[in-house]
């Protein structure tokens, strides 16, 4: 009960920061070439006087910026995130349409880089200043530096071009019309070398700390303790170590996750999933600023969240947080 | 000096510092050895590498010179990181200072435009910039370092944090000096070598921004862009792979030399640290 003040606590703090993030980005559309108008009346090929000013009038675009950024903060308050007109309907029927996609390949990735840097990072602390410990490190480093999109092309080059063992893209198998167990299956397996290529990045970071913490928590009194009363060095690092070391790898989770939403679009678009990234990157194509704006409000809110999730999930791993 | 001994002792630092010498060697010499625009037609499309001496990396799909690009690349990949981070740091020290040392309401306000940043995917946030405003390279690396300034911004008010209640800064106080004469000239050189450090992390990131953002066909379209070859190679992907392989390398080498030289930097300046 505790915890989840706390955490409640934690998400109103991050009001203030949403409505910031409002106001920059109504006045950064302010600065924007052109209104909506203009666009339509581009569309149509101009138009008379009077009738772009009842257009105006009818966008709300005839009152003072001030007024208009009122309008514009309560509509989103509302959840209502405005009219795409190049798809032709509502904005947050759009965006729900593509948040699964997204969301699955996130969440996919996340926990793949999650697993993966805590093993590696476990293991190199082990052997800390060894080879194993340069290698696991070099690799890391290798990752950090390598663009993700690049890693997803050379991905499909080896094992859908020269192998043919994975799909080169798409999200499942148009056409095929599984369903049940078999569906789930054929979309795991087109997922399996986006949710690689986004995690690579994330891995080595995920490495690196774990590292660093595992490390850190070794010097500590209670170790030494547990490894005098005589546990064996595993059962010291599974019972006492690892869930201390935690802690540092689930705050990243919090501060990644805008990060990886980021990746998302990239690797979106280089494996042609039907996700908000791709949508993201054909908004701005396509100049459709109303859906691009969703999105990104979207992205806020999901990033704020998960950082409470996060802070749910640390309050969980230490007791000390709620009392 | 203690801290130069140690960065050459560091077999990692030394490899980073000859791969980025070689990276700006590149950048250096591209006018020279490739004094043709780099984006125009050189010969017959989508030669191999290695089978015509002429194009030794071969041709891409418009028969332009992919050396060449990978030559001229490296300029516009080490211009942008470099502008783009310097604008990054400065943003996120003057923010980062202020806030530090006034504390109180100041400090909040300008906290929470920084968590705004930061709640926002910063690729996203890019993406914005450029739809709205345009895509040529001076819009690209503007908004590139305007995305990457907030943890340059939290360093800085960390270390203001600690430092501003110290005695030589009270003695500045006594002596009437102004505040900004105080932020500036006496807290901020003492502030300054964590965000410094930090800075291969924003140059780092701010490379792979842009090839990103290349790769997606929505940066400047008439730089030799080594995301923009990526790109078009993408098109030939299923044969000749190697037009998108190619500069990809060059990214990863580059980005790689920017992380080990910060690293072996970090340890440098942090001597115990290291030890762990």
């Amino acid at each position: 009960m505790r915890v989840l003040l706390l955490a409640l606590r934690r998400l109103a703090a991050s009001l203030p920061t949403l409505f910031v993030l409002l106001v920059g980005l109504f006045l950064l559309l302010q600065l924007a070439p052109g209104d909506t108008v203009d666009a339509l009346v581009a569309q149509i090929g101009g138009g008379d006087p009077t009738m772009i000013e009842e257009l105006r009038r009818y966008y709300g675009l005839d009152v003072s910026v001030a007024v208009q950024l009122g309008r514009y903060v309560w509509r989103l308050l509302q959840l209502d995130l405005g009219y795409s007109a190049i798809y032709g309907k509502p904005v947050a029927d759009v965006i729900l349409e593509r948040l699964p996609a997204t969301l699955l390949l996130m969440g996919s990735a996340l926990s793949f880089a999650f697993a993966a840097g805590m093993a590696l990072g476990v293991l190199a602390a082990r052997r800390v200043n060894r080879w194993p410990d340069t290698l696991i490190s070099t690799l890391g480093l290798i990752f950090y530096a390598t663009p993700s999109f690049w890693f997803g092309l050379m991905g499909i080059v080896i094992f859908a071009v020269k192998l043919g063992w994975l799909p080169a893209g798409g999200f499942e198998e148009i056409g095929a019309g599984y369903t049940g167990f078999r569906r789930v299956a054929d979309i795991a397996w087109h997922l399996l070398l986006p949710t690689l290529t986004l995690a690579l990045i994330f891995l080595a970071t995920y490495l690196r700390i774990m590292r660093a913490s595992m490390l850190e928590v070794m010097n500590l009194d209670f170790v030494r303790t547990a490894k005098a009363k005589g546990l064996s060095p595993g059962r010291v690092i599974t019972a006492h170590v690892l869930r201390n070391a935690l802690l540092p790898m689930v705050t990243l989770i919090g501060l990644q996750a805008g990060t990886m939403l980021g990746g998302s679009v990239v690797v979106e678009s280089v494996f042609a999933l039907p996700g908000l990234g791709r949508l993201a990157y054909e908004a701005v194509v396509q100049r459709d600023l109303n859906t691009l704006l969703g999105i990104v409000f979207v992205s806020a809110l999901l990033v704020i969240v998960i950082n409470f999730i996060v802070d749910l999930l640390y309050a969980r791993l230490d007791p000390r947080i709620a009392t | 000096m203690e801290a130069l001994k140690r960065l050459v002792r560091s077999p990692a630092a030394i490899a980073g510092l000859v791969l980025l010498l070689l990276v700006i060697g590149m950048a250096l010499t591209a006018p020279i050895l490739f004094p043709k625009d780099p984006l125009s037609l050189a010969g017959r499309p989508l030669q191999w590498p290695f089978t015509n001496a002429r194009f030794w990396l071969g041709t891409d799909t418009t028969g332009r010179d992919i050396a060449a690009q990978v030559f001229h690349g490296a300029r516009v990949s080490l211009l942008i990181g470099i502008v783009a981070t310097l604008l990054a740091i400065t943003i996120g020290v003057v923010i980062g200072a202020v806030a530090g040392y006034y504390g109180g309401f100041v400090d909040d306000g300008l906290m929470r435009i920084t968590e705004a940043f930061q709640t926002l995917p910063n690729f996203l946030l890019l993406l914005v910039l450029v739809a709205v405003f345009a895509s040529d390279i001076k819009t690209v690396t503007i908004a590139i370092g305007l995305v990457s300034w907030p943890a340059a911004a939290r360093l800085t008010r960390a270390e203001f944090l600690s430092l501003r209640s110290r005695e030589f800064v009270e003695a500045c106080r006594t002596l009437g000096m102004r505040d900004l004469q105080i932020i500036f000239r006496e807290i901020l050189p003492n502030a300054l070598p964590p965000v410094i450090v930090y800075a291969s992390v924003i140059m780092a990131v701010a490379i792979l921004l842009e090839s990103a953002l290349a790769f997606l066909n929505l940066s400047d379209p008439n730089i030799p862009s080594w995301g923009n070859l990526i790109g078009t190679g993408r098109s030939v992907l299923r044969t000749q792979w190697y037009v998108s392989a190619i500069p990809g390398l060059a990214i990863l080498l580059t980005v790689l030399s920017v992380s080990l030289v910060g690293q072996g930097l970090n340890d440098a300046l942090n001597p115990r640290l290291k030890r762990r």
